[in-house]
């Protein structure tokens, strides 16, 4: 459809948009489905202005996301110095990387029930948990980041008896930055996930986590669907502030 | 300082580490203060494995590669490389990929901008300031690593090729503005070339390289032809009875 395909984003998505609501609703219409099933848009609409307007919705997030931002940050300031070690020093490389991809093969969900009890605070067994899912993502893009540097550039740098840490700074962070980034766009929405794992896992008093596990324990799907929308509204928050941070630091890339 | 050795090769050979390669075998020369020096050969036979030596970026497997001490001279980089490939930084403008040796040296006052300025403009590329290498064609690239190789002043200049992507019009003016700056600065040039004319117009001396190391016959010197002609030289130099003479020789020697 050329025509479409002229329009700005916002409006093709919209349309798009509008159109999965009008599916659901036509589909919730003629199935017949009970509410507690397969709740419809409007059902979904007015549960959210309940939640909202009690204060409920805005309380649970604010939790969640104080998870959830810890917990990538961490993630990642441990990341990029170990991925600095192993892309740098063979010896660390062989010793670490098979715990580390060992590890990968542990899902998150089986681990996080022992760092509850491990972890006396509740709060921190969760921001813990998102930081073992955001972890690896990010380590293995700054270690592709960091080997991607062209050698000739080292060896300018070396021609100018650059010291290892203007090598750093100068070559190869900024080298590495596009793929770093695209890491930190992965990571920031899986930190999300393993916020809510860890709600899921200690459904304690807070977060959305806990607001889902309640909600279907009373049957009240379409809370349910509120805060499955809400974590995907967060998810898509964080990505686009990394996005927009990639976009200002790698300007010099939409010139290519 | 005319006439004193300035970098010395003694006796060098040179195999890569990985392959068991045999690359150079027994390179000497000596190459005096101020001299403009050029090397040719046929492709593939190390002269820019000789060039990376000759910079201290390879360490030679046997034999002795020494370079005199500096006097008076403020800079504490010594040398100035042209590499085959341009080797900018992607996500530097034209200025700062030519600012870069100055700010390794932590110059940046008012001088050291005006001597980027200085640059940019000496290879003509003044109104070009602020794009990124991306958006310049291959020989504009060329002529920033040309101005990115003078900027700090090196007492050793080391081209590899740095003509290469260049038309032969600009080639000629380029090599005219090399012989300019060279007169004007303390510099010693050492280039590898592939075109005969070039090193005959520009070089103190040419030396041919032979060999074929890629069938275990590694490279070495075969020849070396003083070029006696006077300074300065301009183009209609070329037309004269010496000029070639010098040509015919170097053909012959890289025949062989
Ligand atoms: N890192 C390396 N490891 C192993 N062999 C190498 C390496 N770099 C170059 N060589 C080999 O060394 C030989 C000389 O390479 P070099 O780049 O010095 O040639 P060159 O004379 O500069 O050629 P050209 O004129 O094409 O630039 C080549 O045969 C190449 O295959
Ligand atoms: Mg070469």
């Amino acid at each position: 459809m050329p025509w479409l395909n002229k329009q700005p984003t916002w409006l093709i998505i919209s349309i798009s948009f509008l159109g999965l609501l009008l599916g659901w609703h036509l589909l919730v219409a003629w199935g017949g489905y009970a509410r507690f099933i397969l709740p419809g848009p409007v059902d979904v609409w007015q549960q959210f202005l309940i939640v909202l307007r009690d204060g409920r919705l805005l309380k649970h997030s604010l939790y969640t996301i104080s998870e959830v931002i810890p917990g990538l940050i961490i993630g990642s300031l441990i990341a990029l110095p170990l991925g600095y070690l192993l892309a740098k020093s063979q010896l660390a490389e062989r010793l670490l990387s098979p715990y580390l991809i060992a590890s990968q093969a542990i899902p998150v969900i089986a681990i996080a029930p022992l760092l509850t009890i491990w972890v006396r605070s509740t709060y921190w067994a969760r921001v813990l948990v998102a930081v073992i899912v955001v972890f690896f993502p990010i380590l293995v893009n700054i270690i592709a980041g960091l080997r991607s540097v062209p050698a000739e550039l080292y060896e300018l740098m070396a021609s100018l008896q650059a010291s290892r840490r203007q090598i750093f700074y100068k070559l190869e962070l900024p080298a590495s930055l596009p793929i770093l980034l695209a890491g930190l766009k992965v990571g920031a929405t899986l930190s999300v996930i393993g916020a809510l794992v860890g709600e899921f896992v200690q459904p304690k008093s807070q977060g959305l986590g806990f607001l889902l596990v309640t909600a279907r324990y009373q049957f009240k799907t379409a809370l349910v669907f509120v805060v499955l929308v809400t974590l995907a509204v967060i998810a898509l928050t964080m990505y686009g502030v990394v996005a927009l941070v990639e976009k200002r630091m790698l300007r010099w890339q939409a010139k290519n | 300082m005319e006439n004193q050795p300035f970098l010395v090769a003694e006796q060098v050979s040179y195999i890569f580490p990985d392959g068991q390669f045999h690359v150079l075998e027994d390179i000497s020369l000596t190459i005096n203060a101020g001299d403009f020096v050029a090397l040719l050969g046929p492709s593939g036979v190390g002269k820019s494995t000789l060039l990376r030596l000759l910079g201290g970026l390879l360490k030679p497997t046997s034999g002795r590669i020494s370079m005199a001490d500096l006097p008076e001279s403020s800079a504490t980089d010594p040398i100035g490389v042209v590499f085959q490939r341009d080797n900018l930084m992607p996500w530097r403008t034209v200025t700062e990929n030519v600012q870069l040796p100055l700010e390794l040296q932590r110059q940046a006052d008012q001088e050291s901008r005006y001597r980027v300025q200085e640059m940019i403009e000496l290879v003509g590329l003044a109104g070009f300031e602020g794009s990124y290498p991306a958006q310049l064609s291959g020989g504009m690239a060329q002529r920033v690593a040309i101005a990115r190789a003078l900027v700090h002043r090196p007492a050793l200049l080391l081209l590899d090729e740095p003509f290469g992507s260049l038309d032969a019009l600009t080639r000629e003016r380029m090599g005219q503005e090399l012989l300019r700056i060279w007169h004007a600065l303390p510099v010693t040039v050492f280039m590898v070339t592939h075109s005969i004319t070039e090193a005959v117009m520009l070089a103190d001396e040419v030396l041919v390289m032979g060999g074929r190391p890629a069938v275990g016959d590694p490279a070495a010197l075969i020849h070396r032809v003083p070029i006696g002609l006077p300074r300065p030289r301009q183009l209609e130099i070329q037309g004269t009875r010496s000029f070639q003479k010098c040509a015919k020789e170097i053909r012959s020697a890289i025949q062989v």
